[in-house]
C-alpha cells in the first residue's frame, strides 16, 4: 500500500498546486475552456449577456463525466486487486512458515 | 452494480444550470458519503481499541482508515473535474474543499503514522483517528454554515424522483463494495497478525 498511496498523495497535492497556478493566471480572450456560468464569486465586471460564451464554444461536459467515472473504476479495481494479491502473498507466507514449523523449527 | 451505474447514469435527468457535467454528482456524493461512514468506523473502532485494548478493533481501524484515504482520493479528483466545468475553476480554497482535503489529510497521516511510526505508533494513530472522526460533522455541515459556493446538504433530501433512483442505486452500490472491502482488508490484518505469531513461534 505505500506505494501508491505516496503516489496518490503526490497526485492531489499536484492537482492542488496546479489548480492553484491555473487560478492566478489572467484568462484568455477566445477561451473554449470557459465555464457554463460567469463567477459571481471574485468577477470584476458586469459581463452583458450577448457576451456570454456560445454552448457550442464552452468545454464539453462528456469527456470530464467519463473520465471521472474511469478513474472512479481504476482506483477501486485497483485497490480490490491489491488487497486480494496482498491477501495471497500473506496466505503463502502463511503455508510456508506452518510447514517450517511442522518440519521441525528453524531452516538454514 | 458498477456494470450497470453507467447506463442508469446516461439515463438520469441533470441539474439544468450545470448541464450534463452535473452527472459527476451520482458517483461523487455517493462517494463521500462513503468516506464519512468509512471515517467513523475507523474513529469509532479506534476509540473502542484506545480504551478496551481489543485487535480486532485495530485491524478494523487499519482497514477502515485506507478505505478512508482510497474514497477521499476519489472525492478529491471527481470534485475538481466538476467543479472545472461547473465554476471555472479546478480547486476553489472555500470550506466543503478545503476541509475534505484535510479530513483527507488526517488520515493519510493516520496511516504513515501506522507505517512508519516504530512500536506504540498504533496507539497514536487511533487518537488522530478519533480526531479524524470528530472533522465529518464540521466537513459536513460546512456548507451550511458558511458561505460557499458547493451545494448544500439540502440538494439529496430534496432530488426529484428521476433523479432519486440512480443517486441510491450508487450510494448502494458503493457501500455495499465498501463492506466487502472492509472485510478482505481486514481479513489481511487478521492473517498478518497470525503470521507475526508463527514467525515467532518459528526463533523461539
Amino acid at each position: 500500500m505505500r506505494s501508491p498511496l505516496l503516489i496518490a498523495t503526490l497526485l492531489v497535492l499536484a492537482l492542488c498546486a496546479g489548480a492553484r497556478y491555473a487560478a492566478a493566471q489572467p484568462p484568455r480572450p477566445g477561451d473554449p475552456s470557459a465555464p457554463t456560468q460567469p463567477r459571481s464569486a471574485g468577477q470584476e465586471g458586469f459581463v452583458p449577456a450577448d457576451q456570454l460564451p456560445k454552448p457550442q464554444d464552452t468545454m464539453p461536459a462528456a469527456p470530464l463525466v467519463a473520465i471521472a467515472y474511469a478513474f472512479v473504476w481504476l482506483m477501486l479495481f485497483g485497490y480490490v486487486v491489491s488487497i486480494w494479491r496482498r491477501l495471497g502473498t500473506v496466505e503463502r507466507e502463511l503455508q510456508a512458515v506452518s510447514r517450517r514449523l511442522e518440519a521441525g523449527g528453524r531452516t538454514p | 452494480m458498477f456494470a450497470y451505474a453507467p447506463f442508469m447514469i446516461v439515463r438520469a435527468p441533470y441539474e439544468t444550470t450545470m448541464g450534463p457535467i452535473s452527472r459527476i454528482f451520482y458517483f461523487h456524493a455517493p462517494s463521500g458519503m462513503t468516506m464519512f461512514l468509512s471515517a467513523f468506523v475507523c474513529g469509532i473502532a479506534s476509540a473502542i481499541y484506545l480504551f478496551s485494548r481489543r485487535d480486532g478493533a485495530d485491524r478494523v481501524a487499519v482497514a477502515a482508515a485506507e478505505l478512508t484515504a482510497i474514497l477521499g482520493i476519489i472525492v478529491l479528483v471527481t470534485g475538481p473535474l466538476w467543479a472545472r466545468k461547473a465554476w471555472g475553476v479546478w480547486w476553489e480554497w472555500e470550506p466543503r474543499l478545503t476541509s475534505s482535503l484535510v479530513l483527507w489529510l488526517i488520515f493519510v497521516a493516520y496511516l504513515l503514522l501506522r507505517r512508519y511510526g516504530g512500536p506504540g505508533s498504533d496507539r497514536l494513530a487511533a487518537g488522530v483517528a478519533v480526531f479524524g472522526m470528530v472533522n465529518v460533522p464540521f466537513v459536513y455541515w460546512s456548507v451550511n454554515l458558511w458561505r460557499t459556493m458547493h451545494p448544500k446538504t439540502t440538494v439529496v433530501p430534496t432530488l426529484p424522483p428521476g433523479m432519486r433512483g440512480p443517486f441510491w442505486y450508487s450510494f448502494v452500490a458503493f457501500t455495499l463494495l465498501y463492506i466487502i472491502t472492509l472485510h478482505l482488508r481486514t481479513r489481511l490484518e487478521k492473517r498478518r497478525a497470525e503470521l507475526e505469531v508463527l514467525y515467532l513461534a518459528l526463533e523461539e
